[in-house]
């Protein structure tokens, strides 16, 4: 945990990158989150897990701009995003790659990472961006040219991850990158997970369903439960903690 | 088979004026999922704009002379472009996250309102008027055949405009915006894509093109408010036919309509009958593929 104390700030204001507080999300009448607050220090990876239905993808979703918010701050990089369309909310740094992966199925794998690169005006920037986004993941290279379309679901995942990359992300939102993928390549995709964070700086929310996995790669977790945070701690300490063991781990 | 190459020359001048027409329909069905019914307004629109603004060109650049008739045929794709994004904005927009059908049911009322609006005397009136003689007419004898002008520049026209579109929708930046924006509006947005701004640009693009359609079309007969109803079912035809959503499936199906309308329509005895020769044929087709010629039945891998 780098909660790395700045001479002349409080400690609450230390390079903690998002701040979420109470956080209410309605679809309908139907209320998705009833009051979610998190953090999200600088340079980190946080994990959000909990059961299907809980709130996890929304909560994402709300972050990036996608669904808004009926009550409640987001607090990112010095500025309330709670506001903001999803092309503003990106342009700032916050990437999300959303659940289902969205890759453009009828643009080819080059044309999917071009897309992510949409806002970037630095061709330097992206081209170098691209050969390392092909370096983490060189399956990626070698379709270059196919429709995303075609790609297996653990490619199509790489790409979805590779796309945000392109983005300029400060912080990234993977929302469930194991589902329905081949579990060799969740390993894989998990370990550059766990790169990208340590070699781009870049700090990372990572919502599973697979809470062993999101506990081992993460620092700090929060457990959802039903629209609400149950219970939150450093990963070792939840995934220690007899109730998740009992609900989440299979234990 | 004199008789087969005059068929098929005429064929593909109307054709090609469907294929126009046909691509708006299923560029706007391509990113919003619904017919917009107003497009074929917009090309009686864009053959309006050219009615009005042609004497004012001419009178600069001379009668009939080329750069005359390349001005009006840009500055009515113009106005239609802006008639077109207006209308995106005013009646479509408001309704972006309701269900599709309530979008088709007021396209609908966009296209009663400008006919009916467009038929007040105070507007356009409802009496045909006689369009401009913006390109000389010249029938160009190859042997037994002969060629108008008119269908010749409609063709060539039509096949600059297809190769521009195919450049704009493959090889630009906004282009691949569009396609992205087609296939999963929220996936685009997250990237950063204006999601608006680029729809907003596809009913300028495909209304520029239907401009281009109104004109061309209204170079063989007068105009009036009620004039793009027929091509405009007909082109809307062409593009199920080729597979809504599916740009060259537009340009196949707008295509193959003029040729089987002109065809159906040369055989002796057989004039009456096109319609329902053409369309019998559609049927035929989608009876047998349903998602059109070259669309495809959606599988997503999930």
């Amino acid at each position: 945990m780098s909660n790395v104390r700045r001479s002349g700030l409080p400690l609450t204001q230390s390079a903690t990158l998002l701040t979420v507080e109470n956080l209410h999300v309605s679809y309908g009448s139907i209320k998705a989150l009833h009051g979610v607050s998190l953090k999200v220090p600088q340079g980190s990876i946080v994990t959000l897990i909990g059961a299907n239905g809980a709130g996890k993808s929304t909560t994402l979703r709300a972050l990036s701009g996608l669904v808004k918010p009926t009550a409640g701050s987001i607090h990112y990089d010095g500025h309330e995003v709670s506001k903001l369309p999803p092309e503003k909310v990106v342009s700032r740094g916050l990437c999300h790659v959303p659940e289902g992966r969205m890759v453009f199925a009828n643009l080819t794998v080059r044309e999917n990472l071009k897309m992510g690169a949409y806002l970037q005006k630095d061709r330097k920037w992206i081209a170098e961006q691209t050969d390392y986004v092909f370096g983490l993941f060189p399956r990626l290279k070698e379709r270059e040219v196919q429709s995303a379309g075609t790609l297996s679901g653990g490619e199509q995942q790489m790409l979805a991850i590779g796309r945000a990359l392109l983005s300029k992300p400060k912080f990234l939102m993977l929302d469930e990158p194991s589902l329905g993928i081949a579990p060799l390549l969740v390993k894989t995709i998990f370990q550059r997970i766990v790169e990208i964070n340590r070699e781009q700086g870049l700090t990372i929310l990572l919502v599973e369903q697979n809470a062993n996995l999101a506990l081992d790669v993460s620092s700090y977790a929060y457990v959802l439960e039903t629209g609400k945070i149950l219970l939150e701690g450093p990963s070792a300490v939840v995934k220690a903690d007899p109730q998740v063991q009992a609900a989440y781990l299979g234990a | 088979m004199d008789w087969f190459f005059q068929q098929l020359i005429n064929g593909l001048g109307l054709g090609a004026i469907y294929a126009l027409i046909a691509l708006g329909y299923t560029m706007v069905y391509g990113v919003l999922r619904f017919i917009n019914f107003a497009h074929s307004d917009v090309l009686m629109l864009g053959a309006f704009s050219a009615f009005y603004i042609a004497p004012k060109i001419e009178k600069v650049f001379g009668s009939q002379s080329v750069l005359a008739c390349v001005m009006v045929f840009i500055l009515a794709a113009a106005v239609c472009a802006v008639i077109g994004m207006t209308i995106e904005r005013l009646a479509y927009r408001p309704l972006r996250n309701r269900p599709k059908l309530t979008v088709l049911i007021t396209a609908i009322g966009v296209s009663l309102l400008i006919e009916n609006t467009a038929q007040n005397e105070r507007v356009l009136g409802s009496a045909p008027q006689a369009f401009p003689q913006l390109i000389t007419e010249r029938a160009i004898h190859l042997g037994n055949l002969v060629i108008s002008s008119k269908d010749l520049i409609t063709v060539l026209v039509t096949l600059v405009l297809l190769g521009g579109m195919w450049f704009i929708v493959q090889k630009t930046r906004i282009g691949t915006a569009m396609r992205a924006v087609s296939f999963n509006q929220q996936a685009a947005a997250l990237m950063g894509v204006p999601v608006n701004r680029i729809i907003s640009f596809t009913f300028g693009l495909g209304s520029a093109l239907a401009a281009v359609a109104g004109i061309l079309y209204s170079l063989n007969s007068s105009i009036e408010p009620l004039m793009g109803v027929q091509p405009g079912l007909r082109a809307f035809v062409a593009a199920v036919l080729g597979g809504i959503g599916n740009l060259p499936g537009a340009v196949l199906g707008g295509f193959l309509l003029g040729l089987l309308e002109t065809f159906a329509g040369g055989i002796e005895g057989w004039s009456n009958y096109r319609d329902a020769f053409a369309f019998g044929i559609l049927i035929l087709i989608l009876l047998v593929k349903p998602a059109g010629l070259l669309g495809r039945s959606s599988v997503e891998k999930v």
